[in-house]
């Protein structure tokens, strides 16, 4: 059985240290789409044990209003991955986030583990879900097997910071240094059909230059953006979430195109603007998004 | 459930909890301080001793100092400290005791 949620709304994935209450208690209130409860870099060496029991008693009673409950897992490299996974999938969590990923054989890896804690705590086989962090050089280049890797797989997400330092360069707030990686996710997400998250921006003292950054990311086509503090959440949000114009202009392109089709005609003009078939899925996604946030009233 | 040696778990950081473990003398001896403990001092005596029970241990010192932890809390704070006491780092039963 293949989880049928593969798709839903990301436009914002929030970490949460999963070894500090303070946090894990009620992120819900801040309204991400998806909270992505830590293992990995957040929680000190000596603190992964009970990082995990944190998680596990968290995932069992803490109600999560609807976020989705991401895990990431210490990388498969560690001596941590497998009892991570074992404590996630016993909590219930919704998926899986592999962090460092480089090849096809490391989501197969994880996606094995999943399996037998399926089976070893009497969960349904295939609920849970994976995403592939991407931080290596190697590993952009290895995209489109990562995204093809398993069935299970929703999406994938570029991990700026190990990137960076991987290409020998910084994070350095303008984007350049993320460019070819950007680029090179954003496609091969495309073509294998799964959804694609942009890098952290860690630098909470400049908002305007993480909205600049939520734009850039917009029009390259990413599905969200991974997030350290709620204050960001609401300005990824503002910027992926159709405006009324956007909305009311994808219904006209919509309608026309349907409408014209019947009548033979192929080539015609929306708002002074030309449209044919081209523009049909485009606008119908702008309609699916602007019904996943919650702000489409109409009938389509 | 044997406890091993002296442990502990949990931090003084609000919403959490620090809970020490010892070997006990023969009974569960538990001890809180909470600045709630008047409202919530018996619901947090109830989950520890829950917890306990579950992971099969009844012969332990335990105390506790409560920053205004979730039962859930609570529970992991617990766990870890008894898995610390033990080296039980792997294996263990999530939900259950440990192997």
């Amino acid at each position: 059985m293949i989880n049928l949620v593969k798709k839903r709304l990301r436009r914002t994935m929030m970490f949460l240290n999963a070894q500090k209450p303070g946090l894990i208690k009620d992120p819900y209130i801040y309204r991400p789409d998806s909270i992505i409860l830590d293992l990995e870099d957040a929680v000190a060496e000596n603190q992964k044990d009970a990082a995990r029991f944190s998680l596990y008693h968290a995932l069992k009673e803490i109600d999560y209003r609807g976020c989705e409950r991401v895990v990431r897992i210490n990388g498969l490299d560690t001596p941590y991955w497998q009892e991570d996974i074992r404590c996630a999938v016993a909590g219930g969590c919704d998926a899986i986030r592999i962090p460092k990923v480089e090849c096809p054989k490391d989501v197969h890896r994880v996606e094995e583990e999943i399996l037998k804690a399926e089976k070893d705590f009497g969960m349904p086989e295939g609920m849970i879900l994976i995403m592939a962090a991407i931080e290596s050089a190697r590993g952009v280049m290895k995209a489109l097997d990562i995204c093809e890797a398993s069935d299970r797989l929703f999406g994938i997400a570029l991990s700026g910071g190990d990137y960076t330092k991987d290409l020998q360069t910084r994070i350095t707030g303008t984007g350049i240094e993320l460019m070819g990686a950007r680029q090179n996710l954003i496609i091969a997400a495309r073509a294998a059909k799964v959804q694609c998250f942009d890098t952290v921006y860690t630098n909470l003292d400049d908002m305007e230059g993480f909205q600049r950054d939520v734009e850039t990311i917009h029009l390259m086509g990413f599905d969200g953006k991974s997030i350290v503090n709620p204050r960001q959440i609401p300005i990824v949000h503002d910027i992926f979430t159709p405006s009324g114009k956007d909305i009311i202009f994808a219904e006209k392109v919509v309608r026309e195109i349907e409408e014209k089709k019947e009548m033979g005609i192929g080539v015609f003009t929306v708002d002074g603007k030309m449209i044919d078939i081209a523009f049909y899925d485009g606008a119908r996604r702008t309609i699916e998004l602007a019904k996943a946030s919650g702000v489409y009233k109409g009938d389509l | 459930m044997e406890i091993e040696r002296p442990a502990m778990a949990g931090t003084l950081e609000s919403s959490d909890c620090q809970v020490t473990v010892e070997p006990g003398d023969g009974r569960i001896d538990f001890t809180l301080e909470s600045a709630v403990i008047n409202q919530y001092g018996n619901q947090i005596r109830k989950v520890v001793f829950e917890t306990l029970s579950h992971l099969g241990v009844d012969n332990i010192k335990i105390s506790m100092v409560d920053k205004g932890a979730l039962d859930c809390t609570i529970k992991a704070r617990v766990e870890a400290a008894v898995s610390r006491s033990m080296d039980q780092f792997v294996n263990a039963l999530w939900g259950g005791a440990f192997e």
